[in-house]
Protein backbone atom coordinates (compact mmCIF):
# COMPACT_ATOMS: atom_id res chain seq x y z
CA UNK A 1 0.00 0.00 0.00
CA UNK A 2 1.85 3.34 -0.84
CA UNK A 3 1.41 6.19 1.60
CA UNK A 4 -1.27 8.12 -0.58
CA UNK A 5 -3.02 4.65 0.42
CA UNK A 6 -2.41 4.45 3.65
CA UNK A 7 -3.41 8.09 4.19
CA UNK A 8 -6.52 8.54 2.40
CA UNK A 9 -7.52 4.75 4.00
CA UNK A 10 -7.68 6.98 7.28
CA UNK A 11 -9.51 10.03 6.31
CA UNK A 12 -12.12 7.87 4.55
CA UNK A 13 -12.48 5.53 7.33
CA UNK A 14 -12.86 8.48 9.92
CA UNK A 15 -15.89 10.52 8.27
CA UNK A 16 -17.18 6.59 7.49
CA UNK A 17 -17.37 5.77 11.06
CA UNK A 18 -19.00 8.96 12.02
CA UNK A 19 -21.63 9.20 9.41
CA UNK A 20 -22.56 5.81 10.46
CA UNK A 21 -22.19 6.37 13.77
CA UNK A 22 -19.85 3.98 15.12
CA UNK A 23 -18.33 6.92 17.11
CA UNK A 24 -16.41 4.23 19.36
CA UNK A 25 -14.55 2.90 16.46
CA UNK A 26 -14.05 6.73 15.21
CA UNK A 27 -11.65 6.83 18.85
CA UNK A 28 -9.60 3.95 17.95
CA UNK A 29 -8.31 5.65 14.70
CA UNK A 30 -6.00 8.33 16.99
CA UNK A 31 -2.96 7.13 18.44
CA UNK A 32 -2.87 6.65 22.29
CA UNK A 33 -1.40 9.86 22.45
CA UNK A 34 -3.48 11.42 19.76
CA UNK A 35 -4.74 15.33 20.10
CA UNK A 36 -8.34 15.86 18.91
CA UNK A 37 -9.17 19.76 18.90
CA UNK A 38 -12.29 21.50 17.61
CA UNK A 39 -11.37 25.17 16.95
CA UNK A 40 -13.71 28.29 15.43
CA UNK A 41 -11.81 30.04 13.23
CA UNK A 42 -12.33 33.76 14.42
CA UNK A 43 -9.96 32.55 17.30
CA UNK A 44 -7.30 30.91 15.26
CA UNK A 45 -7.26 34.44 13.03
CA UNK A 46 -6.95 36.20 16.33
CA UNK A 47 -3.93 34.71 17.76
CA UNK A 48 -6.35 33.58 20.72
CA UNK A 49 -6.17 30.12 22.27
CA UNK A 50 -10.08 29.19 23.26
CA UNK A 51 -11.04 25.89 21.48
CA UNK A 52 -14.26 24.12 21.41
CA UNK A 53 -13.28 20.99 22.35
CA UNK A 54 -9.85 19.39 23.34
CA UNK A 55 -8.85 15.85 23.51
CA UNK A 56 -5.55 15.34 24.97
CA UNK A 57 -5.15 11.75 24.39
CA UNK A 58 -7.20 9.10 22.89
CA UNK A 59 -8.67 8.23 26.34
CA UNK A 60 -10.35 11.55 26.37
CA UNK A 61 -11.73 11.15 23.03
CA UNK A 62 -13.12 7.71 24.07
CA UNK A 63 -14.61 9.56 26.88
CA UNK A 64 -16.22 12.14 24.75
CA UNK A 65 -18.24 9.48 23.14
CA UNK A 66 -19.18 8.20 26.40
CA UNK A 67 -20.54 11.42 27.73
CA UNK A 68 -22.30 11.41 24.25
CA UNK A 69 -23.94 7.96 24.76
CA UNK A 70 -24.42 8.23 28.43
CA UNK A 71 -25.11 11.95 29.56
CA UNK A 72 -25.95 14.07 27.22
CA UNK A 73 -28.93 15.44 25.40
CA UNK A 74 -28.55 16.87 21.70
CA UNK A 75 -30.31 16.91 18.55
CA UNK A 76 -31.32 14.14 16.69
CA UNK A 77 -29.69 13.83 13.61
CA UNK A 78 -27.24 12.01 11.11
CA UNK A 79 -24.20 13.12 9.96
CA UNK A 80 -23.14 13.33 6.61
CA UNK A 81 -19.63 14.26 5.66
CA UNK A 82 -18.32 15.25 2.46
CA UNK A 83 -14.21 16.14 2.24
CA UNK A 84 -11.96 17.59 -0.29
CA UNK A 85 -8.58 15.95 -1.24
CA UNK A 86 -5.48 16.07 1.03
CA UNK A 87 -2.89 17.80 0.72
CA UNK A 88 -0.12 15.90 1.98
CA UNK A 89 3.07 17.09 3.42
CA UNK A 90 5.76 14.79 4.39
CA UNK A 91 7.41 16.12 7.92
CA UNK A 92 10.28 13.56 7.86
CA UNK A 93 10.04 9.71 9.14
CA UNK A 94 6.84 8.21 9.25
CA UNK A 95 4.76 11.39 9.40
CA UNK A 96 2.93 13.90 7.71
CA UNK A 97 0.82 17.08 7.78
CA UNK A 98 -2.40 16.58 5.84
CA UNK A 99 -5.17 19.16 5.44
CA UNK A 100 -8.36 18.72 4.10
CA UNK A 101 -11.60 20.69 3.96
CA UNK A 102 -14.98 19.00 4.85
CA UNK A 103 -18.77 19.71 4.77
CA UNK A 104 -20.73 18.34 7.16
CA UNK A 105 -24.65 18.14 6.60
CA UNK A 106 -27.11 17.19 8.97
CA UNK A 107 -30.29 15.70 8.44
CA UNK A 108 -32.91 15.25 11.26
CA UNK A 109 -35.36 12.74 11.85
CA UNK A 110 -38.54 14.76 9.51
CA UNK A 111 -35.84 14.36 6.78
CA UNK A 112 -34.98 18.11 6.36
CA UNK A 113 -30.91 18.02 5.51
CA UNK A 114 -29.03 21.35 6.58
CA UNK A 115 -25.70 22.43 6.06
CA UNK A 116 -24.11 22.28 9.86
CA UNK A 117 -20.01 23.12 9.24
CA UNK A 118 -17.44 24.15 7.00
CA UNK A 119 -13.70 23.77 7.68
CA UNK A 120 -10.86 22.11 7.25
CA UNK A 121 -9.03 18.87 8.94
CA UNK A 122 -5.36 20.00 9.77
CA UNK A 123 -3.81 16.55 10.54
CA UNK A 124 -0.51 14.90 11.39
CA UNK A 125 -0.63 11.36 10.50
CA UNK A 126 1.77 8.75 11.08
CA UNK A 127 2.25 5.54 9.72
CA UNK A 128 3.53 2.38 11.65
CA UNK A 129 3.74 0.24 8.26
CA UNK A 130 0.24 0.14 6.96
CA UNK A 131 -1.76 1.16 9.54
CA UNK A 132 -1.88 4.78 9.75
CA UNK A 133 -3.03 6.77 12.49
CA UNK A 134 -3.93 10.33 13.70
CA UNK A 135 -1.59 11.88 16.13
CA UNK A 136 -3.54 14.91 15.83
CA UNK A 137 -6.62 16.34 14.24
CA UNK A 138 -7.28 19.58 14.07
CA UNK A 139 -10.81 21.09 13.64
CA UNK A 140 -10.91 24.49 12.05
CA UNK A 141 -14.58 25.14 11.93
CA UNK A 142 -15.15 27.99 9.24
CA UNK A 143 -18.97 28.31 10.47
CA UNK A 144 -17.85 29.35 14.66
CA UNK A 145 -21.40 30.57 14.67
CA UNK A 146 -22.34 27.20 15.69
CA UNK A 147 -25.65 26.01 14.70
CA UNK A 148 -27.78 25.02 17.80
CA UNK A 149 -24.88 22.95 19.36
CA UNK A 150 -22.17 20.95 18.66
CA UNK A 151 -22.72 17.18 19.59
CA UNK A 152 -21.20 14.07 17.57
CA UNK A 153 -17.46 15.28 16.49
CA UNK A 154 -16.44 16.89 13.21
CA UNK B 1 -51.40 43.95 20.96
CA UNK B 2 -50.03 43.22 24.16
CA UNK B 3 -51.66 44.14 27.27
CA UNK B 4 -51.80 43.87 30.76
CA UNK B 5 -54.35 41.22 30.43
CA UNK B 6 -52.06 38.81 29.21
CA UNK B 7 -50.95 37.18 32.48
CA UNK B 8 -53.40 34.83 33.40
CA UNK B 9 -51.43 35.03 37.18
CA UNK B 10 -50.62 38.01 38.91
CA UNK B 11 -47.07 36.30 40.19
CA UNK B 12 -45.78 35.71 36.79
CA UNK B 13 -45.88 31.82 37.46
CA UNK B 14 -47.98 31.29 34.44
CA UNK B 15 -46.12 32.67 31.10
CA UNK B 16 -48.11 32.73 27.73
CA UNK B 17 -46.46 31.32 24.68
CA UNK B 18 -47.26 34.42 22.70
CA UNK B 19 -44.77 36.38 24.35
CA UNK B 20 -41.82 34.15 22.29
CA UNK B 21 -43.89 34.30 18.87
CA UNK B 22 -45.40 37.82 18.98
CA UNK B 23 -43.81 40.05 16.22
CA UNK B 24 -45.16 43.13 18.32
CA UNK B 25 -44.03 42.15 21.04
CA UNK B 26 -40.24 41.64 19.83
CA UNK B 27 -40.63 45.37 17.91
CA UNK B 28 -41.49 46.76 21.49
CA UNK B 29 -38.55 44.80 23.20
CA UNK B 30 -36.01 46.27 21.20
CA UNK B 31 -37.34 49.77 22.00
CA UNK B 32 -38.09 49.18 25.93
CA UNK B 33 -35.75 46.74 27.11
CA UNK B 34 -32.90 46.82 25.32
CA UNK B 35 -33.13 50.62 24.05
CA UNK B 36 -34.86 50.89 28.21
CA UNK B 37 -33.63 52.15 31.02
CA UNK B 38 -31.14 49.36 31.58
CA UNK B 39 -27.52 48.80 31.31
CA UNK B 40 -26.52 46.52 28.59
CA UNK B 41 -23.24 43.97 28.69
CA UNK B 42 -20.90 45.34 25.76
CA UNK B 43 -17.71 43.50 26.43
CA UNK B 44 -14.49 43.30 28.27
CA UNK B 45 -11.84 45.85 27.96
CA UNK B 46 -8.99 43.44 28.12
CA UNK B 47 -10.59 42.74 24.16
CA UNK B 48 -9.53 46.47 23.03
CA UNK B 49 -6.46 46.80 25.69
CA UNK B 50 -4.40 49.05 23.69
CA UNK B 51 -4.98 52.72 22.30
CA UNK B 52 -6.93 52.73 18.96
CA UNK B 53 -8.05 48.92 19.78
CA UNK B 54 -11.81 48.66 18.67
CA UNK B 55 -14.22 45.91 18.66
CA UNK B 56 -17.75 45.33 16.97
CA UNK B 57 -20.72 43.60 18.38
CA UNK B 58 -24.11 43.93 18.95
CA UNK B 59 -27.12 45.33 21.42
CA UNK B 60 -30.13 43.96 20.47
CA UNK B 61 -31.23 44.14 17.02
CA UNK B 62 -28.34 47.09 17.55
CA UNK B 63 -24.81 47.10 15.26
CA UNK B 64 -22.31 48.43 18.14
CA UNK B 65 -18.76 49.50 17.31
CA UNK B 66 -16.77 50.25 20.64
CA UNK B 67 -13.34 51.26 21.20
CA UNK B 68 -10.50 52.80 23.06
CA UNK B 69 -9.28 56.52 22.57
CA UNK B 70 -5.52 57.58 22.45
CA UNK B 71 -6.10 58.63 25.83
CA UNK B 72 -7.06 55.20 27.01
CA UNK B 73 -11.43 55.84 27.42
CA UNK B 74 -13.85 53.82 26.49
CA UNK B 75 -16.67 54.75 24.37
CA UNK B 76 -19.58 52.91 22.68
CA UNK B 77 -21.33 53.95 19.31
CA UNK B 78 -24.20 52.50 17.12
CA UNK B 79 -22.24 50.85 14.10
CA UNK B 80 -23.45 53.32 11.40
CA UNK B 81 -22.69 55.86 9.23
CA UNK B 82 -24.41 58.94 9.57
CA UNK B 83 -24.53 59.37 6.00
CA UNK B 84 -26.16 56.66 4.29
CA UNK B 85 -26.66 54.62 7.49
CA UNK B 86 -23.00 51.90 6.03
CA UNK B 87 -21.72 49.94 8.93
CA UNK B 88 -18.50 51.92 9.82
CA UNK B 89 -16.70 49.20 10.99
CA UNK B 90 -17.54 45.70 9.45
CA UNK B 91 -14.66 43.90 10.61
CA UNK B 92 -15.02 41.95 13.88
CA UNK B 93 -12.13 44.12 15.29
CA UNK B 94 -8.87 45.86 15.11
CA UNK B 95 -6.77 48.83 16.11
CA UNK B 96 -7.03 52.22 14.22
CA UNK B 97 -6.38 55.77 15.00
CA UNK B 98 -9.94 56.88 12.88
CA UNK B 99 -12.98 54.99 11.86
CA UNK B 100 -13.54 55.55 7.85
CA UNK B 101 -17.06 54.62 6.10
CA UNK B 102 -16.12 52.11 3.05
CA UNK B 103 -19.22 53.50 1.17
CA UNK B 104 -18.48 57.55 0.58
CA UNK B 105 -15.04 57.66 3.04
CA UNK B 106 -16.57 59.80 6.05
CA UNK B 107 -14.72 59.67 8.86
CA UNK B 108 -15.33 59.31 12.31
CA UNK B 109 -12.64 60.01 15.35
CA UNK B 110 -12.08 57.65 18.26
CA UNK B 111 -14.85 59.98 20.30
CA UNK B 112 -17.23 58.85 17.17
CA UNK B 113 -16.94 62.96 16.04
CA UNK B 114 -17.34 62.76 12.24
CA UNK B 115 -14.09 65.12 11.16
CA UNK B 116 -13.96 64.31 7.69
CA UNK B 117 -16.60 64.24 4.69
CA UNK B 118 -14.70 63.82 0.95
CA UNK B 119 -15.48 66.54 -1.64
CA UNK B 120 -17.30 68.74 1.11
CA UNK B 121 -16.69 71.76 -0.83
CA UNK B 122 -17.20 70.34 -3.96
CA UNK B 123 -14.17 69.90 -6.51
CA UNK B 124 -11.98 73.08 -7.38
CA UNK B 125 -13.37 74.79 -10.57
CA UNK B 126 -16.11 71.77 -11.20
CA UNK B 127 -18.12 73.00 -8.30
CA UNK B 128 -20.59 70.22 -6.23
CA UNK B 129 -20.34 69.64 -2.52
CA UNK B 130 -22.54 69.58 0.55
CA UNK B 131 -24.75 72.24 1.09
CA UNK B 132 -22.44 75.33 2.82
CA UNK B 133 -24.42 75.47 5.73
CA UNK B 134 -23.55 71.58 6.73
CA UNK B 135 -21.01 71.35 9.45
CA UNK B 136 -19.11 68.21 10.51
CA UNK B 137 -18.92 69.22 13.66
CA UNK B 138 -22.98 68.73 14.07
CA UNK B 139 -22.99 64.76 13.06
CA UNK B 140 -21.29 62.54 15.41
CA UNK B 141 -21.66 58.45 15.57
CA UNK B 142 -24.51 57.77 18.17
CA UNK B 143 -23.51 57.50 21.31
CA UNK B 144 -23.70 54.88 23.70
CA UNK B 145 -23.02 55.73 27.17
CA UNK B 146 -20.52 53.58 28.76
CA UNK B 147 -19.76 52.71 32.30
CA UNK B 148 -17.04 50.49 33.69
CA UNK B 149 -16.99 47.99 36.24
CA UNK B 150 -13.75 46.25 36.94
CA UNK B 151 -13.13 45.93 33.11
CA UNK B 152 -16.30 45.01 32.38
CA UNK B 153 -18.21 47.63 29.83
CA UNK B 154 -21.65 48.19 30.31
CA UNK B 155 -23.33 50.47 28.10
CA UNK B 156 -27.34 52.38 27.86
CA UNK B 157 -29.04 53.84 25.10
CA UNK B 158 -31.14 55.46 27.82
CA UNK B 159 -31.08 59.27 28.70
CA UNK B 160 -32.10 58.37 32.21
CA UNK B 161 -30.74 54.97 33.98
CA UNK B 162 -29.83 55.00 37.62
CA UNK B 163 -25.98 54.52 37.91
CA UNK B 164 -24.74 51.11 36.77
CA UNK B 165 -24.00 50.19 40.53
CA UNK B 166 -27.41 51.03 41.84
CA UNK B 167 -28.59 48.90 38.80
CA UNK B 168 -26.56 45.86 39.64
CA UNK B 169 -27.51 45.84 43.36
CA UNK B 170 -25.30 44.90 46.09
CA UNK B 171 -25.24 41.29 45.37
CA UNK B 172 -24.27 41.09 41.85
CA UNK B 173 -21.66 43.96 42.54
CA UNK B 174 -20.12 41.50 44.95
CA UNK B 175 -19.90 38.77 42.51
CA UNK B 176 -18.68 40.48 39.65
CA UNK B 177 -16.06 42.44 41.87
CA UNK B 178 -15.03 38.60 42.43
CA UNK B 179 -14.65 37.86 39.38
CA UNK B 180 -12.82 41.00 37.92
CA UNK B 181 -10.62 41.58 41.19
CA UNK B 182 -7.64 40.49 38.79
CA UNK B 183 -6.82 41.51 35.02
CA UNK B 184 -8.36 39.61 32.66
CA UNK B 185 -7.06 37.59 30.08
CA UNK B 186 -9.03 36.69 26.61
CA UNK B 187 -8.96 32.89 25.93
CA UNK B 188 -11.04 33.40 22.78
CA UNK B 189 -14.55 33.21 21.75
CA UNK B 190 -17.08 30.71 20.91
CA UNK B 191 -20.38 31.33 19.23
CA UNK B 192 -24.12 29.55 19.33
CA UNK B 193 -26.68 30.12 16.73
CA UNK B 194 -30.10 28.96 18.71
CA UNK B 195 -32.73 28.98 16.56
CA UNK B 196 -35.67 30.51 19.28
CA UNK B 197 -36.68 33.10 20.95
CA UNK B 198 -33.99 34.53 23.39
CA UNK B 199 -36.10 35.07 26.29
CA UNK B 200 -36.20 30.82 26.57
CA UNK B 201 -32.24 31.42 27.10
CA UNK B 202 -32.86 33.93 29.64
CA UNK B 203 -35.11 31.56 31.19
CA UNK B 204 -32.71 29.01 31.06
CA UNK B 205 -30.48 30.66 32.92
CA UNK B 206 -32.17 31.30 36.05
CA UNK B 207 -33.38 28.44 36.25
CA UNK B 208 -31.53 25.86 38.88
CA UNK B 209 -34.45 23.07 38.38
CA UNK B 210 -33.19 21.97 35.16
CA UNK B 211 -29.12 21.75 36.30
CA UNK B 212 -28.68 18.53 37.28
CA UNK B 213 -31.75 17.10 35.60
CA UNK B 214 -31.33 18.20 31.83
CA UNK B 215 -27.66 18.43 32.52
CA UNK B 216 -26.62 14.48 33.54
CA UNK B 217 -23.23 15.20 33.31
CA UNK B 218 -23.64 17.19 36.35
CA UNK B 219 -25.35 14.75 38.58
CA UNK B 220 -23.48 12.19 37.49
CA UNK B 221 -19.96 13.74 38.10
CA UNK B 222 -21.44 16.18 41.00
CA UNK B 223 -21.16 19.38 39.75
CA UNK B 224 -24.24 20.48 40.23
CA UNK B 225 -26.39 18.47 42.41
CA UNK B 226 -30.11 19.52 44.35
CA UNK B 227 -28.04 17.63 47.39
CA UNK B 228 -25.49 20.48 47.42
CA UNK B 229 -25.33 23.53 49.57
CA UNK B 230 -26.62 26.17 47.35
CA UNK B 231 -29.51 28.68 46.14
CA UNK B 232 -30.21 31.77 44.23
CA UNK B 233 -29.62 35.50 45.27
CA UNK B 234 -31.54 38.08 43.61
CA UNK B 235 -31.27 41.99 43.90
CA UNK B 236 -34.28 43.94 45.35
CA UNK B 237 -36.04 44.16 41.99
CA UNK B 238 -35.71 40.56 40.88
CA UNK B 239 -34.17 40.90 37.77
CA UNK B 240 -31.07 40.14 37.92
CA UNK B 241 -29.36 36.75 39.87
CA UNK B 242 -27.14 34.35 40.78
CA UNK B 243 -27.35 30.54 40.80
CA UNK B 244 -24.58 29.19 43.06
CA UNK B 245 -23.46 25.99 44.53
CA UNK B 246 -20.71 24.37 46.35
CA UNK B 247 -19.37 20.97 45.31
CA UNK B 248 -18.99 18.58 47.75
CA UNK B 249 -21.71 20.02 50.35
CA UNK B 250 -23.56 16.76 49.86
CA UNK B 251 -22.56 12.68 51.04
CA UNK B 252 -22.70 10.48 48.56
CA UNK B 253 -25.40 8.67 50.33
CA UNK B 254 -27.37 11.53 50.52
CA UNK B 255 -26.82 12.15 46.88
CA UNK B 256 -28.21 8.56 45.71
CA UNK B 257 -31.09 8.49 47.98
CA UNK B 258 -32.46 11.78 47.06
CA UNK B 259 -32.06 11.28 43.37
CA UNK B 260 -34.00 7.80 43.73
CA UNK B 261 -36.71 9.18 45.85
CA UNK B 262 -36.97 11.69 43.09
CA UNK B 263 -37.10 8.46 40.70
CA UNK B 264 -34.46 10.31 38.55
CA UNK B 265 -31.70 7.96 37.19
CA UNK B 266 -28.15 8.30 37.72
CA UNK B 267 -26.54 5.92 34.88
CA UNK B 268 -23.18 3.93 35.82
CA UNK B 269 -20.56 4.83 34.32
CA UNK B 270 -17.47 6.17 34.11
CA UNK B 271 -14.28 8.16 32.09
CA UNK B 272 -11.50 6.64 31.04
CA UNK B 273 -9.02 9.66 31.51
CA UNK B 274 -11.11 11.93 33.93
CA UNK B 275 -8.92 14.93 33.66
CA UNK B 276 -11.87 16.80 32.31
CA UNK B 277 -13.05 16.45 35.92
CA UNK B 278 -10.05 17.47 37.85
CA UNK B 279 -10.00 21.31 38.70
CA UNK B 280 -8.47 24.08 41.09
CA UNK B 281 -10.59 25.76 43.59
CA UNK B 282 -9.36 29.02 43.30
CA UNK B 283 -12.38 31.29 45.11
CA UNK B 284 -11.87 31.33 49.22
CA UNK B 285 -15.59 31.40 49.56
CA UNK B 286 -15.89 27.67 48.30
CA UNK B 287 -18.07 28.43 45.49
CA UNK B 288 -17.69 26.31 42.94
CA UNK B 289 -20.55 27.05 40.53
CA UNK B 290 -21.89 30.36 39.91
CA UNK B 291 -24.17 32.06 37.36
CA UNK B 292 -24.68 35.34 37.49
CA UNK B 293 -27.34 36.74 35.03
CA UNK B 294 -27.44 40.43 34.42
CA UNK B 295 -30.70 41.61 32.82
CA UNK B 296 -31.19 41.48 29.91
CA UNK B 297 -28.29 40.64 28.16
CA UNK B 298 -25.55 38.79 29.91
CA UNK B 299 -24.81 35.93 31.88
CA UNK B 300 -21.09 35.70 34.08
CA UNK B 301 -20.32 32.00 34.03
CA UNK B 302 -17.93 30.34 36.69
CA UNK B 303 -18.35 26.70 36.13
CA UNK B 304 -15.53 25.42 38.23
CA UNK B 305 -12.46 26.64 36.45
CA UNK B 306 -14.34 27.75 33.42
CA UNK B 307 -14.98 31.85 33.29
CA UNK B 308 -16.90 33.23 30.58
CA UNK B 309 -19.71 36.28 29.76
CA UNK B 310 -22.45 34.71 27.61
CA UNK B 311 -24.16 37.58 25.65
CA UNK B 312 -26.98 37.37 23.89
CA UNK B 313 -27.39 38.71 20.61
CA UNK B 314 -31.28 39.04 19.65
CA UNK B 315 -31.52 38.17 15.23
CA UNK B 316 -35.47 38.35 15.60
CA UNK B 317 -38.13 36.68 17.06
CA UNK B 318 -37.09 33.07 16.33
CA UNK B 319 -33.13 33.46 16.18
CA UNK B 320 -30.39 35.15 18.82
CA UNK B 321 -26.58 33.94 19.21
CA UNK B 322 -24.61 33.50 22.45
CA UNK B 323 -21.80 34.52 22.29
CA UNK B 324 -19.01 33.19 24.57
CA UNK B 325 -16.06 35.04 25.64
CA UNK B 326 -14.15 32.64 27.73
CA UNK B 327 -11.40 34.45 30.15
CA UNK B 328 -9.04 33.85 32.59
CA UNK B 329 -6.59 35.92 34.33
CA UNK B 330 -3.51 37.63 33.65
CA UNK B 331 -1.88 35.71 36.07
CA UNK B 332 -2.88 32.55 35.64
CA UNK B 333 -0.04 30.02 35.73
CA UNK B 334 0.20 27.64 32.92
CA UNK B 335 -1.39 24.82 35.62
CA UNK B 336 -4.10 26.72 35.63
CA UNK B 337 -4.53 27.91 32.36
CA UNK B 338 -4.47 23.92 31.11
CA UNK B 339 -7.36 23.64 33.71
CA UNK B 340 -9.32 26.36 32.50
CA UNK B 341 -8.84 24.87 28.53
CA UNK B 342 -9.57 21.55 29.49
CA UNK B 343 -13.39 22.25 31.31
CA UNK B 344 -13.95 24.56 28.23
CA UNK B 345 -14.93 20.57 27.26
CA UNK B 346 -17.98 21.57 30.42
CA UNK B 347 -19.04 24.76 28.48
CA UNK B 348 -20.33 26.59 24.96
CA UNK B 349 -21.94 24.61 21.84
CA UNK B 350 -19.89 21.46 22.91
CA UNK B 351 -20.26 21.18 26.50
CA UNK B 352 -20.94 18.75 28.58
CA UNK B 353 -23.32 20.13 30.87
CA UNK B 354 -24.63 23.38 28.21
CA UNK B 355 -25.35 21.57 25.04
CA UNK B 356 -28.25 20.45 26.06
CA UNK B 357 -29.69 24.27 27.07
CA UNK B 358 -29.82 24.84 22.65
CA UNK B 359 -31.67 21.81 22.26
CA UNK B 360 -33.80 22.73 24.91
CA UNK B 361 -34.74 26.14 23.53
CA UNK B 362 -35.48 25.17 20.37
CA UNK B 363 -37.81 22.38 20.89
CA UNK B 364 -39.63 24.69 23.26
CA UNK B 365 -39.80 27.16 20.39
CA UNK B 366 -41.05 25.02 17.81
CA UNK B 367 -43.48 23.43 19.98
CA UNK B 368 -44.96 26.71 21.70
CA UNK B 369 -45.37 28.57 18.67
CA UNK B 370 -49.20 27.18 17.38
CA UNK B 371 -50.60 28.19 20.78
CA UNK B 372 -50.00 31.37 21.31
CA UNK B 373 -52.61 31.25 24.31
CA UNK B 374 -51.52 28.61 26.36
CA UNK B 375 -48.84 29.41 28.95
CA UNK B 376 -45.50 27.21 30.32
CA UNK B 377 -45.78 26.81 34.32
CA UNK B 378 -42.79 28.73 36.71
CA UNK B 379 -44.03 27.30 40.02
CA UNK B 380 -40.77 25.45 41.15
CA UNK B 381 -39.98 26.65 44.32
CA UNK B 382 -43.51 27.77 45.15
CA UNK B 383 -45.20 30.67 43.89
CA UNK B 384 -46.48 34.41 45.15
CA UNK B 385 -44.31 37.17 46.31
CA UNK B 386 -41.13 36.52 45.17
CA UNK B 387 -38.18 36.54 47.77
CA UNK B 388 -34.01 38.13 47.25
CA UNK B 389 -32.84 34.92 49.10
CA UNK B 390 -33.70 31.09 47.66
CA UNK B 391 -31.91 28.71 49.80
CA UNK B 392 -32.19 25.60 47.90
CA UNK B 393 -31.13 24.95 44.20
CA UNK B 394 -34.91 23.02 43.61
CA UNK B 395 -36.60 26.07 41.83
CA UNK B 396 -37.25 28.68 39.09
CA UNK B 397 -38.05 31.31 41.38
CA UNK B 398 -35.60 33.57 39.38
CA UNK B 399 -37.16 32.97 36.23
CA UNK B 400 -40.49 34.51 37.84
CA UNK B 401 -38.03 37.91 38.62
CA UNK B 402 -37.58 37.86 35.20
CA UNK B 403 -40.68 38.28 34.02
CA UNK B 404 -41.88 41.05 36.84
CA UNK B 405 -38.80 43.46 35.68
CA UNK B 406 -39.72 42.56 31.76
CA UNK B 407 -43.50 43.29 32.45
CA UNK B 408 -42.34 46.49 33.78
CA UNK B 409 -40.47 47.64 30.82
CA UNK B 410 -42.95 46.34 28.57
CA UNK B 411 -45.84 48.12 30.62
CA UNK B 412 -47.80 45.09 31.11
CA UNK B 413 -47.70 44.84 34.25
CA UNK B 414 -50.86 42.75 35.47
CA UNK B 415 -53.48 44.70 37.91
CA UNK B 416 -52.06 44.01 41.25
CA UNK B 417 -48.94 42.63 40.24
CA UNK B 418 -47.29 40.34 43.35
CA UNK B 419 -43.59 40.38 42.72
Amino acid sequence: MSTWEAINGLLTESVYRLDNNKLEDWAELFAEDGVYRVVPRENIEQGLTGVLIVCNNRNMIRDRVTALREACEFNIHWDRHVTGSPRIKPLGGNEYAVESSYSLYQTDPEGESRLYSVGCYRDKIVLDGEAAQFKERIVVVDTFAIPNLLATPI
Amino acid sequence: MLTKDIWTTKDYSRVPFALYHDQDVYTQEQERIFRGPVWLYVGLEAEIPKPGDFRTTWLGDTPVLFNRDMQGKVHAFVNRCVHRGANVRRESHGNATDHTCFYHRWCYDLEGKLIGVPFQRGVPGKGGGMSPDFKTKDHALRKIRVEMLNGIIFGTFAEEVEPLRDYLGATMLWHLERLTAKPIRIMGYQRQRIHGNWKLYAENVRDQYHGSLLHQFHRKFGISRVTHTGGASLDPRHRHNISWGKEGSDSTEQFSATYQQGKVEVKDFGLSDGQVLEYLPEFEDGISLAICSVFPNVTFQQIRNSLAARQIRTRGINDFELHWTLFGYDDDTAEMQNFRELQTNMVGPGGFISMEDGEAVEVAHRATRPDADCSAIVEMGGGGAIPEEVEHKISDIPVRGFWSYYAELMDIEPEGAIR
